[in-house]
């Protein structure tokens, strides 16, 4: 889906956590943390804690901020959508660095994405290629997202706006299509003459049975912690 | 200690001689030392909370408490109980009068030496948890004040930029923080806490006092710090961190935390502020519905006591914040029905118009959040160099803007909700004609609904908070509702 947990590579990112927890309010750890966005960005893994300790060192000393760094993590922040990492970053830029005009564009990327509107999404990425191509694995955690919104949505979707959301389509999309029904559970349908219907696995949240099985049922810890009381 | 400043008269200050001790002064200071040399903890408590105001509101008004050359003579010139007396002396201050900037830069160095001390665990004392959690709530104040202060460098005068520009490091954003995590690592608490749930502290059970003979202080301090450094970092904007250094605190559970109202208060207001800005509203709405039930049963008690006033603002910010949230996130079974009827007569009105999501009713978000939320700031120093001006909104607009923003993106669910509520099934086609859009829009809103109602909590885990729910079967919407069953198929 997108929130990747950052590997503990022997070396780098366990010393950097490590400095994060231990050292948090100190500014000379600020190179360590830009080295860190750049390696987040290049082995695609993400720890937004050391991302928002960074900000908050470039909240505190301005003058050391870097815009490309910071853009690089907010690119990162989108790809851990449907977590609100984007809003979180933002709230610790200053209004005047959100003017500028790499900024405003991920900003309105964030919006269409937060509305749904994946076709103006995937229109105005294409756009922005210098952005969001800087930072690899983009476009597979978009698509994790959307079929994370659509999941959570459709019983049943018809192809064509499947296609859209994840801006795949044609042969691409017919393998990608055998890929999941392979691997994830998804079934494909004719439907009437209108194209394919693609059945999406069931969940508590598309799926008022299952739903109100989840509600009705104890959670195992509470039954757990009667059990330990008993013996 | 002397401090010429302290002498300084100012317009207020007329009549104010800081070596005049009255003898009810100097009765109360030989009387709170000797309590706090003999650990008589209740006695100091009683010294400390009553006699001071009272005290304070006979004779110090508007004038600050004598200064502590004055008083040391008394105390044996004892340093710590100095350090003491003189943090009680600055928050006088700051309640009744505007301090002057070297008086703010004193109160710091004050700190400094008062925690410095705290920190080298040389102090053998046991203090009321109130007047431990005055202390760490007054520096956050302090430090909030200051940054306030600070950024409105429009009228400052050329000594006071010479000042600011020289004692660069008081107040200084990872001082602050510094002291907080230093408190809170020192003092061990966390671990304390961790050992306490399988049973090999005694920590909480002893309201955080020590009855092997050692000193509560640094243990208690480091407690509260964890609340201060949720404070601070909901100043700065930074909501997830707040929550992560408020961790350890199990707030489900009775603790330190809610033995003083005051720090209750303080702890359960940021965290529902800062559980809202990270769109968890049902985890605020369950908190801030606790708290104001709890305040409901047991303000009464309270009304003599000093911290009535700033109990009954936080009462009133705490309800706009409730309406909020649930114009944001309709629920129905989490309010207290107390609760539920004071939300009304307060907000009723304002959360209907606050639903029709029209421009009146984001005027009304602006409203309430504009009273409700923290007093935001910019944790760092101007440039002197740039033509002066004050940026002291600047870091409460930008949350604002956020939160408004936010708010727009959820502007056309409630109409939808309101159309949920009738059918329980409807076509696409048929819905997007009702809510007069075309059908690729309808299935954006729907998906924004489904995304807004879902969020994403600590774990990564996805949790529903969707009081109407639905799901799409190709080109039909089916409603789903653990209500009564509905009337209509569309």
């Amino acid at each position: 889906m997108g929130r990747e947990t950052a590997k503990a590579q022997q070396g780098t990112a366990y010393t950097v956590e490590q400095l994060v927890a231990f050292n948090r309010y100190n500014p000379d750890i600020l190179p360590d943390l830009e080295n860190y966005v750049n390696d987040q960005v290049s082995s695609q893994t993400y720890s937004l804690e050391s991302n928002l300790c960074l900000l908050r060192l470039y909240q505190f000393e301005p003058e050391k901020m870097s815009s490309q760094i910071v853009a690089r993590i907010l690119v990162k922040a989108l790809m851990a959508m449907p977590a609100p990492d984007f809003s979180l970053c933002l709230f610790l830029i200053p209004e005047r660095v959100q003017m500028e005009e790499q900024f405003k564009t991920l900003i309105v990327l964030s919006h269409y994405l937060e509305t749904g509107r994946f076709r103006q999404f995937w229109d105005e990425a294409a756009k922005s290629r210098h952005i969001v191509e800087a930072v690899p694995g983009f476009e597979q955690a978009i698509q994790d997202y959307a079929i994370h919104v659509l999941s959570l949505t459709y019983q049943r979707i018809p192809r064509t706006v499947l296609a859209e959301a994840i801006n795949i389509e044609g042969l691409a999309l017919d393998k990608f299509l055998e890929h999941q029904v392979a691997n994830s559970g998804w079934v494909i349908e004719k439907s009437q003459g209108r194209g394919q219907l693609i059945v999406l696995p069931r969940d508590e949240y598309n799926d008022p049975i299952l739903k109100k099985n989840t509600a009705d049922s104890v959670p195992f810890e509470h039954i757990a912690h009667i059990l330990n009381n008993l013996s | 200690m002397a401090d010429h400043d302290e002498q300084r008269l100012q317009p207020q200050d007329l009549g104010y001689d800081p070596n005049f001790v009255p003898d009810s002064v100097k009765s109360f200071v030989v009387h709170l030392y000797r309590q706090i040399r003999e650990k008589n903890v209740y006695e100091i408590h009683q010294l400390y909370e009553a006699s001071f105001q009272t005290l304070s509101e006979r004779h110090f008004k508007d004038t600050p408490w004598p200064s502590v050359d004055a008083v040391a003579q008394y105390v044996d010139n004892d340093h710590v109980f100095c350090l003491l007396y003189r943090e009680m002396w600055f928050r006088h201050l700051y309640a009744r009068l505007t301090p002057t900037l070297r008086q703010r830069i004193d109160s710091w160095d004050n700190y400094c030496s008062l925690f410095q001390v705290v920190l080298h665990g040389v102090v053998n004392m046991q203090l009321p948890n109130q007047w431990l959690w005055d202390m760490v709530d007054e520096f956050v104040y302090q430090f909030q004040s200051f940054c306030q202060y600070r950024a409105k460098m429009k009228n400052k005068t050329e000594q006071e930029i010479a000042l600011l520009r020289q004692f660069d490091q008081a107040w200084n954003v990872f001082g602050v923080l510094n002291f907080l995590q230093a408190l809170v690592e020192k003092s061990a608490i966390i671990q304390i806490l961790e050992q306490e749930k399988e049973g090999l502290e005694q920590f909480t059970a002893n309201d955080g006092y020590d009855y092997n003979g050692g000193s509560n202080v640094l243990k208690v301090l480091g407690y509260f710090s964890m609340v201060g450094l949720l404070r601070v970092h909901c100043l700065l904007g930074d909501y997830d961190t707040g929550l992560k250094c408020l961790q350890p605190i199990d707030i489900s559970q009775p603790g330190v935390f809610n033995i003083v109202i005051g720090c209750h208060i303080t702890t359960i207001y940021h965290y529902g502020f800062a559980n809202l800005m990270l769109r968890r509203y049902v985890e605020a709405i369950r908190e801030f519905n606790k708290i104001l039930l709890y305040i409901f049963k047991t303000k009464v008690y309270h009304q003599k006591s000093p911290q009535y006033e700033q109990i009954l603002k936080k009462n009133e910010q705490m309800y706009a914040l409730l309406a909020i949230c649930l114009s944001l996130c309709p629920q129905s079974k989490l309010v207290d029905e107390t609760v539920n009827s004071q939300l009304r007569e307060k907000y009723g009105e304002k959360m209907s118009r606050m639903q029709r999501y029209d421009d009146e009713a984001f005027a009304m978000y602006d409203e309430l959040f504009s009273y409700a939320c923290p007093k935001f700031i910019t944790p760092s120093a101007p440039s002197f160099e740039e033509p002066l001006v004050n940026y002291n909104q600047d870091a409460y607009r930008l949350q604002l803007k956020l939160f408004l923003y936010e708010a727009k993106q959820q502007q056309l669910l409630s109409g939808l909700r309101t159309f949920l509520k009738v059918y329980s099934t409807i076509s696409l086609a048929k819905l997007a004609s009702y809510m007069e859009v075309d059908e690729p829009t309808l299935r954006t809103i729907l998906l924004t609904y489904k995304h807004k109602t879902h969020a994403v909590d600590s774990a990564g885990k996805v949790i529903s908070n969707a009081d109407v729910n639905f799901f799409i079967d190709d080109d039909t919407i089916h409603v789903v509702e653990s209500k009564p069953p509905k009337r209509f198929k569309g």
